[in-house]
């Protein structure tokens, strides 16, 4: 027999059913960046990935917000649709309302003030925004997920991020070096440096590779080059 | 008890005595580490006159690449080689052990061994331990009865056929045998097919990566190992210079040991060489 307050066997008693839901996908995908003195290089292979596969070889991750800030976002590519498609839309705004673009750290403010207003709901993206600030000086700025936001002058994000960073430390950072003189990094430099990270990391992270795509930002304008990275 | 008359014989097949230790710690929060798994793409394919096996060289721990040029294709017989995929370790031993008690099988009947004789070692091996041995395999080899491809699953499941392939790259690479394998291929037809199911793999599949190796078997003369047959996929080249100038590296400590040398001066006179007659002669 069978009732509540009977012998009711254990193995009888109908179990809590959890409902599982997965809102996120990771889609893989790396960014670099790097500020200089009168100019700000960002990024970005071109693979997207999920799983063991790869959805597409040349998918640009970078994203001219301005003619002064580009955004490099990476992570759950449907999020970084729906975020940037929402930063622009907010930018567009401000300028209708203030009659001027928004500067680099305008955006830079509102990006982390966007991400945090879902805090408990996460765009599952890494950003890395780079530009001209308010002077005309190169920047880059940081975050995590739920909107930490950091200014720097060089950084890397996405799937290879540690794998990326460390080189760029030493490199412009001047970490874990003795007598060597601090010095602004000339873009040539920057730009072969940006390139070289990203051949180490294809050679060791498998949702980074293809082709690179980069945007290098002066007050002339944002000019465009690709680079290809190992293909498998 | 143990003597030197009477060994204490251990017990063959796994030691489980730190399953215990091992969930209690992981219940703590140190959870062991993972196993390297090679996402793979390896395959087979019988040809006119014996067969090819192929393989990438790429072995993946999560994300991250951990060998850029692994081999795959290991030994089991002068006539038999097999390709291995999923777990590094599993593929490995397995094969090892088959191999010894294969070269014990020849010696025993002073025979070329059966591939099949390979493959029902290798399945039964698998089947006893449930699946536990992540060990997916494709065996290649030639015998008297001509030759044979098989495709033996983690669980013991055995696919005898004339083209297979494996690992996580299985379906880009069935994909290009699908559409062009066809019966008594020549040997450049073959390793061209062979190839192109790897590079496919390769290219498209995550998990593998890096190079194409090949083996050709054929049905006289020993088997051809082509390690690194083809390059698939060539390092970029670096365009800043990394080297540290002098003094870089931060000297932590520092301490002198003076070494007292005291000089001495041997001078040698030539003397006549001992000739001896010599008895015993290897």
């Amino acid at each position: 027999m069978l009732s509540i307050d009977g012998n009711f066997p254990e193995y009888a008693v109908p179990g809590a059913k959890q409902v599982r839901f997965e809102p996120y996908a990771d889609n893989g995908g790396s960014i670099v960046a790097i500020a200089g003195e009168d100019y700000a290089v960002i990024g970005a292979d071109t693979r997207l990935s999920t799983g063991f596969s790869i959805y597409t070889r040349e998918q640009k991750k970078l994203f001219k917000l301005s003619d002064k800030t580009v955004l490099g976002a990476t992570g759950c590519w449907c999020d970084t649709l729906t975020l940037t498609r929402l930063l622009q839309a907010r930018m567009q705004m401000y300028e209708h309302d203030h009659n001027k673009s928004m500067t680099t750290p305008a955006v830079a403010q509102m990006l982390s003030t966007m991400l945090y207003y879902k805090r408990f709901f996460p765009y599952y993206v890494s950003n890395v925004l780079a530009g001209l600030d308010a002077e005309g000086k190169g920047c880059v700025y940081s975050y995590d997920p739920i909107g930490h936001c950091e200014r720097s002058n060089y950084r890397a994000g996405g799937s290879a991020g540690a794998q990326l960073q460390p080189l760029l430390d030493n490199q412009i950072g001047l970490k874990n070096m003795q007598n060597v003189k601090e010095a602004p990094i000339p873009r040539e430099k920057a730009l072969a440096l940006l390139k070289d990270v990203f051949i180490s990391a294809a050679e060791r992270d498998i949702y980074t590779g293809d082709c690179i795509y980069i945007l290098i930002i002066t007050a002339n304008g944002i000019q465009e080059e690709k680079f290809e990275l190992r293909k498998d | 008890m143990a003597s030197i008359l009477l060994p204490e014989v251990p017990v063959p097949g796994f030691s489980f005595e730190n399953s215990q230790r091992n969930a209690f710690l992981a219940q703590k929060g140190f959870p062991a580490p993972t196993a390297t798994k090679t996402g793979t793409t390896i395959v087979g394919i019988i040809y006119a006159d014996g067969v090819i096996l192929g393989a990438d060289t790429r072995a993946t721990e999560n994300t991250v690449v951990s060998d850029k040029n692994c081999q795959k294709i290991h030994y089991l017989a002068g006539n038999m080689y097999c390709c291995g995929a999923g777990t590094a370790a599993d593929t490995e031993m397995t094969t090892q052990s088959v191999s010894s008690q294969l070269e014990l099988q020849r010696l025993h009947t002073g025979r070329t061994v059966a591939v099949e004789t390979a493959a029902t070692l290798l399945k039964r091996m698998l089947f006893r331990y449930q699946g536990y041995i992540g060990a997916a395999l494709v065996l290649g080899g030639v015998d008297r009865t001509g030759p044979h491809i098989y495709c033996i699953y983690p669980h013991g499941s055995v696919d005898k056929l004339p083209y297979a392939t494996m690992g996580s790259g299985s379906l880009a690479a069935m994909a290009v045998f699908e559409a062009n394998w066809k019966p008594n291929m020549t040997e450049e037809e073959g390793k061209k097919l062979v190839r192109d199911a790897i590079a496919a793999g390769i290219f498209n599949d995550l998990g593998s990566g890096s190079n194409v190796d090949l083996c050709v078997i054929r049905s006289q003369g020993p088997a051809q190992y082509l390690r690194t047959y083809e390059e698939a996929n060539v390092k970029g080249k670096k365009q800043g210079s990394y080297r540290y100038p002098l003094g870089t590296t931060a000297v932590l400590k520092q301490s002198v040991i003076p070494l007292e040398v005291t000089s001495v001066t041997v001078t040698a006179s030539p003397q006549p060489m001992d000739v001896e007659p010599s008895h015993s002669r290897r």
